[in-house]
């Protein structure tokens, strides 16, 4: 990018990524202060916890908990946000990470990647001047270390024009901060895990209500989901693996019982409900005459492996006590009923994903 | 909270997840002329805390909502002051 000339003060626009966690809400409260007119983006990536909770539709969870975090700050703040979809191309990536995988199923650096290309053509839509994330230097072991501060922002083509507001003294001048389009000594200077200073600028600035630091949102740094994920991607090839079934990942109990067959049990009333919300094919299984969970087969079972999945459906029904249930296994319309034994739970554990 | 308004448009989001009613909300009311009032069906609870809030931000007017049963019925007017897409 060539650079712009000077432009008076009060003109200049900044697009930033907006979780609305600590870091993003404070950086963008910083340029604010400057006088800067922020439009915040909220991507939605389908691995959000709380959209997850609010699908759910536990009529015990607590609304607050799960409202969008990205627009409660907007609201706060005083500017607009726009909510992205990050849709299929946001899923490719996440199966296929250029730069790899953080500890779970976390691709953090073609995340940042992915959003940081989308503000910087939200931002020559839009006339914006520069794009702003609420990174800090040596935050985040994968994508917030000098290198990949620097990688990031080679790949997204715009170099110069990505302010990091909270880390900014660590870091070269950008090109809004050499054009004076933001003044450098009113940027922070912020870095390492410590959220000490973060707590201390939003006490300052009155910014209280914000989700608990580092508590983590997203799916795929979640251990028991990313088990579940390199399942999937071991087991199918990631060119085939459907959004529906990246959206299951996050549902009831996951058995492996061959290469080519998994069975998800739900684990209560709105489990079963948010399964029978999907029309998968396959067989599903359900205990009769009592409350059971639906569970749902992936692959092709023999025989076998449907007696094994009716004992396994059982042993989570509410006649898990009895010696032998009625089991009913359904497809496309028929139906066979299977009487087992519950399985015992030394068995089952040797199948859990 | 009883609102009794004449809507100009009206979106069905009934079944879908968040933050798909917002970002249907902020397509649609796009389209529309300043002064102009959309109500949104939903059946999801928490939006009575996002919708306020987006209006919020984005400077639109938030007229409030009636509930049907599980469904809710929000009214959005739309402002000439602030719009994101500008």
């Amino acid at each position: 990018m060539s650079e712009r000339t000077s432009e008076p003060r009060g003109t200049i626009r900044a697009i930033g990524l907006l979780s609305g966690g600590l870091d993003s809400t404070l950086a963008a409260k910083v340029l604010l202060e400057q006088g800067v007119d922020v439009i915040g983006l909220h991507y939605s990536t389908g691995f959000c916890m709380n959209d997850h909770r609010r699908a759910m539709g536990r009529p015990d969870e607590d609304p607050k908990r799960m409202r969008n975090e990205g627009l409660r700050a907007g609201a706060d703040l005083g500017i607009p946000i726009e909510i992205l979809d990050a849709g299929e191309a946001y899923m490719k990536m996440v199966l296929n990470p250029k730069h790899g995988y953080g500890k779970r199923a976390n691709p953090c650096i073609d995340c940042r990647i992915f959003m940081i290309h989308g503000a910087a053509d939200y931002m020559r839509e839009h006339g914006g001047h520069f794009v702003f994330t609420g990174e800090v230097l040596g935050q985040r072991p994968m994508s917030q270390h000098m290198q990949a501060l620097r990688l990031i922002e080679k790949e997204c083509g715009i170099e110069g024009y990505l302010l990091r507001p909270l880390s900014a003294a660590h870091l070269p001048p950008t090109v809004p901060e050499r054009l004076g389009w933001v003044n450098r000594d009113g940027l922070l200077g912020i870095s390492g895990r410590s959220r000490k200073e973060q707590m201390g600028w939003s006490t300052k600035w009155g910014i209280g209500d914000y989700p608990q630091p580092a508590g983590g949102c997203c799916y795929l740094a979640d251990e028991n989901f990313a088990r579940r994920f390199h399942d999937k991607r071991l087991h199918t090839d990631p060119d085939r693996i459907r959004r529906e079934e990246m959206i299951l990942l996050k549902v009831g109990r996951h058995f492996r019982l061959t290469a080519g067959v998994k069975i998800i049990v739900a684990r209560d009333e709105s489990e079963n409900r948010f399964l029978q919300r999907f029309d998968l094919p396959g067989w599903r299984f359900e205990a009769l005459e009592c409350g059971s969970p639906i569970t749902v087969v992936e692959g092709e079972p023999d025989e076998n492996l449907k007696m094994l999945i009716a004992s396994i459906t059982a042993r989570y029904s509410d006649r898990r006590g009895e010696p032998l249930v009625e089991v009913a296994a359904r497809r496309d319309g028929r139906e066979e009923v299977l009487l087992v034994p519950p399985v015992a739970d030394q068995v089952l554990e040797a199948y859990r994903i | 909270m009883d609102v009794s308004i004449r809507a100009d448009e009206v979106i069905d989001a009934v079944g879908l997840y968040c933050p798909v009613p917002i970002i249907r909300t902020a397509e649609r009311i796009k389209k529309m002329p300043a002064g102009g009032i959309l109500k949104v069906l939903s059946d999801d609870r928490v939006i009575l805390i996002d919708m306020p809030a987006w209006c919020r931000s984005t400077g639109h007017e938030y007229l409030g909502h009636a509930q049907n049963g599980r469904e809710y019925h929000l009214f959005v007017k739309k402002n000439r002051a602030r719009e994101t897409t500008r």
